[in-house]
């Protein structure tokens, strides 16, 4: 019967299929279904740029609009992956303008971008609407420049924490007056200058304006008038956030902000005089998302204030800065005695937990939390303990997202943390020493993770840290059923580790593993695993070259990439030489042709 | 510290540690109440039990109260059961401030990273050196020290770290009069060097030390500074002189005896610190020096004009 339900149907059926994985599950249905769906599927997510080329998926989708596309693994975050690696844009811009792909938009995550790539994308794709930059390189405000000139249709530019050259040219003035399309704007990562009154008259002719997030260098005085200008904006990154708090522009401010009784989103404060803070208090009783992590001037006490404003937080990113630190780092040459020292240290861990004790009595919508380190450059690293966190977790019961860097944690603080909060989808805790152990009982944390996966049944991605043991690979292999992401530092004490986790973890998409004992006998026990999984990454581990070269060989559909630094390239290593990076991934297109000399397609 | 403007209300409380009279408190978070911000400042208190300073003025767990809207925070001693959601209290912060005592014999946390090496075999990892060994009975200290020096560890992206680094200098100032057109994307360091070192030499102490003006912002915190430095030395000289540990620093840096901060001008003069507008006062500096109160008899002290610094102030 199915073949006789028209395909024009079966189309407006899948228009409410949005999701890509549920697209792809509707397209291996049957091959009527499949094709139906290839043609009508306008939104494509690519999660390895590798796993396949431009070509192939132009012709799977020929009427693709919009493209997601990431490159390097997670680890190239924390510069563990040399520069030129790969990841390049440049191909799939050409392979789309040359097929004449009508594209809108473009997202991409940590892939180079080049300003030739920009100016291609600029001029090939005429109702180009949306782009996306997220942890990107290999471009300049030149590159931007071009789209802002070209792109006559631009609805968003958003540029997140990207690697920018700045060129100082005049990239923001090169939107034309008759650009008047901008939904948002987000320029918060670049470093330059931007011509204030052009920025102003941007903001002034594009009323659709919703989000707009400054870089540090627009003074207090443009914001001001920007936000005169557009108190429709629902989301807003402030530049610099300094000035006298006296003034008549920061009185003007306020006001300003009364007025913009529709921003939900407040991040920004890349520079910040804390007295200023009170400007934004108009706007705090509305906020859903708090991004106050780049704010290296807002102590913990004035954090507090701010936040007890804000009832509704949804999301918050903070770190707890504390000023005391910087007087023992800046006066003291030699640091404190180890007392005093000592003494300040959980002093100030109080300040930090003590800012999550008022974040976890106010924001009871609390969703997602991030709580980044205060100082990595001072001494001792005070921050916060598993107190704070035990706060949240008791305050917000809505917590479904932790991102938790701190001093110590200890196995019965996440005992509670999971029992108060069994909602997690994502629980990632950093502890500042990779391989400290419960604070109390000097045990590992192994049953404080395993009480973690074993109460939340949804949880999809997991970071451990701390003294771990093959233990904890077991209660994740048994109970995180949902996982799809896991990162492991540090941990484990033999192959069983990581066997638990890929015999246990049926939905495991990503692996990421580093300066763990796990060897070949773990890497080669499933290798059919891998062609589930979207990647794996091992470094500083126990496979050796023989093992990768043996996985390689029965696995055609795998690229297992080795990373050689600072060695010299020989034809044929050693077999039982230890492999220092190693990143595999399934794929349908086999090496890549575009793989520097350091990185080896075994 | 008599004689400071507090310039900004809020804020200044909790990071005052200058050694007063004053206490400070911790609120617990299921008590708070409207009165957020009074009840958010924090205590600081001395390590608990072990006093070998022979001061009367310390009461011993005299707001001591465990089921309690406010708590003081030790100096380093957590109760038995440092899991619980209250810090200890202690007694309150002693008139001449800082004293290095631990009372860590009971605190489990002191292993920590022993033991983390031992179980772990982890080879890539080491603990940052400064872990103290050199000190005596001061283990939990080794929890304390500088992050280890991993690559990618801990896991920050690039950005965020850059920001941290590119701004730590101005963590230390927060400037109330920027010029509205401020448009320059980094601070200006072609006509103002970033640092200025001065000298700073203590009566009694025969190793001075040297501060970096930039980083301060005020009197206020120039003075704590400077307190901080010295008491770091007094004690490393007390200690050295073979006299009992703890005793010796409490005579030294008790409340009765006072020191006076002056400078030494671009003209040669010696001033007292406190008089003229702070960036005016960094200009004209060359060195600075801390001297005893007693040699200064002509000083009074809450002049009208300027502020004196003087550090260890007691107040009767």
């Amino acid at each position: 019967m199915l073949n006789y339900f028209p395909e024009e149907v079966l189309e407006h059926v899948f228009d409410f299929v949005t999701s890509h994985r549920d697209r792809n599950a509707v397209s291996l249905v049957c091959k009527s279904w499949y094709s139906v769906e290839r043609f009508s599927r306008e939104k494509v997510f690519i999660g390895n740029c590798y796993a396949v080329n431009p070509e192939r998926v132009i012709a799977r989708f020929p009427r693709v609009r919009s493209l997601t596309l990431k490159g390097k693994p997670h680890f190239a975050d924390f510069n563990l992956v040399p520069p030129d690696w790969g990841g390049y844009v440049y191909p799939w811009i050409e392979a789309m303008a040359k097929h004449g792909i009508n594209l809108e938009e473009l997202r991409l995550k940590r892939m180079v971008v080049s300003d030739e790539s920009l100016e291609l994308l600029a001029k090939s794709f005429p109702n180009f609407k949306s782009l996306v930059l997220v942890s990107c390189e290999g471009f300049t405000t030149d590159g931007l420049a071009a789209i802002a000139s070209n792109c006559r249709f631009l609805r968003e530019l958003d540029l997140q924490e990207n690697e920018v050259d700045d060129r100082k040219g005049q990239w923001l003035s090169c939107f034309p007056d008759s650009c008047t399309s901008l939904i948002s704007l987000n320029f918060a990562c670049l470093k330059g200058e931007v011509n204030a009154a052009a920025l102003e008259r941007l903001v002034a002719r594009c009323p659709n304006l919703r989000s707009l997030r400054l870089n540090h260098a627009v003074p207090l005085d443009t914001l001001q008038k920007i936000l005169t200008q557009a108190p429709q904006l629902n989301d807003l990154g402030t530049g610099s956030f300094v000035h006298d708090p006296d003034s008549e522009t920061c009185g003007k401010l306020k006001n300003a902000m009364k007025k913009c009784k529709s921003i939900r989103s407040l991040s920004g404060f890349l520079d910040v005089n804390a007295r200023c803070l009170p400007a934004v208090y108009p706007i705090c009783t509305n906020l859903t998302s708090l991004n106050l992590s780049y704010a290296p001037g807002i102590y913990s006490n004035d954090l507090i204030k701010l936040i007890c404003h804000c009832k509704k937080l949804e999301r918050l990113w903070v770190c707890f800065f504390i000023k005391l630190i910087h007087y023992t780092y800046f006066f003291s040459g030699v640091p404190l005695s180890n007392q005093g020292l000592n003494w300040i240290m959980q002093i100030l861990d109080t300040i930090g937990d003590k800012g999550l004790g008022a974040v976890a009595s106010t924001c009871k919508e609390l969703q997602e939390l991030r709580v980044f380190p205060s100082d990595l450059y001072g001494v001792g690293n005070a921050g916060v303990t598993e107190e704070g966190l035990v706060a949240i977790s008791a305050g917000c019961p809505k917590l479904n997202s932790i991102l938790y860097f701190c001093q110590q944690m200890t196995n019965a603080a996440l005992i509670t943390v999971a029992k108060n909060c069994p909602n997690f989808i994502r629980f990632r805790l950093c502890t500042l020493n990779p391989t400290i152990p419960d604070a109390v009982t000097n045990l590992p944390l192994d049953e404080g993770f395993g009480a973690i996966v074993q109460s939340c049944k949804g949880l999809k991605r997991l970071s451990v840290s701390g003294l771990l043991t093959d233990q904890v690979f077991l209660y994740i292999g048994m109970y995180a059923e949902q996982l799809e992401m896991l990162s492991i530092a540090f941990a484990g004490d033999s192959d069983k580790g990581m066997l638990y986790v890929l015999n246990g973890c049926k939905k495991l998409k990503k692996l990421e593993i580093r300066d763990s004992p796990f060897g070949n006998v773990a890497l080669l026990a499933d290798v059919g695993k891998y062609e589930t999984m979207r990647s794996l990454w091992m470094s500083s581990c126990e496979v050796t070259f023989g093992a990768c070269k043996t996985l390689a060989e029965k696995m055609p559909r795998l690229n297992v990439e080795i990373i050689n630094e600072g060695e010299e390239i020989e034809a044929s290593p050693d077999d039982r030489h230890r492999v220092e990076k190693m990143y595999l991934y399934r794929t349908l297109v086999g090496p890549r042709r575009d793989a520097p000399d350091f990185v080896w397609t075994l | 510290m008599e004689g400071y403007s507090r310039k900004d209300e809020g804020c200044h409380q909790f990071l005052d540690l200058i050694p007063k009279q004053r206490e400070w408190f911790v609120k617990r978070e299921e008590e708070k109440t409207s009165n957020e911000e009074k009840k958010l400042e924090l205590s600081l208190g001395p390590p608990g039990g072990d006093w070998t300073i022979t001061d009367n003025n310390i009461s011993q767990n005299t707001s001591r109260n465990k089921d309690h809207d406010e708590y003081l925070l030790s100096f380093g001693y957590f109760s038995n059961n440092p899991c619980s959601q209250n810090p200890v209290l202690r007694s309150p912060w002693p008139k001449h401030g800082l004293v290095p005592v631990m009372n860590e014999s009971s605190q489990p946390r002191s292993n920590s990273i022993d033991v983390g090496l031992k179980s772990s075999e982890k080879k890539t990892f080491s603990p940052a050196p400064a872990a103290n060994t050199a000190v005596p009975n001061i283990s939990s200290a080794h929890k304390r020290t500088a992050p280890a020096s991993v690559v990618g560890w801990p896991p920050i992206r690039s950005f965020r770290k850059n920001l941290a680094s590119g701004s730590s200098s101005k963590l230390a100032s927060e400037s109330t009069d920027v010029a509205p057109n401020k448009v320059s994307d980094q601070k200006p360091t072609e006509n103002c060097p970033k640092t200025l070192f001065v000298k700073i030499n203590m009566d009694g102490i025969p190793i001075g030390r040297k501060v970096d003006l930039k980083a301060y912002d005020s009197y206020e915190k120039l003075s704590y500074a400077v307190d901080e430095l010295f008491r770091g030395l007094l004690a490393a000289q007390s200690d050295s002189s073979g006299d009992e540990e703890g005793k010796v620093v409490g005579g030294l840096l008790d409340g009765n005896r006072e020191y006076t901060l002056v400078y030494e001008d671009n003209e040669g003069d010696r001033m007292l610190v406190g008089d003229v507008p702070w960036h005016m006062f960094v200009s004209t500096v060359k060195r600075l020096r801390v001297l005893k109160s007693s040699e200064l008899p002509t000083l009074s002290r809450g002049s009208k004009q300027g502020k004196q610094l003087s550090i260890d102030d007691s107040h009767k």
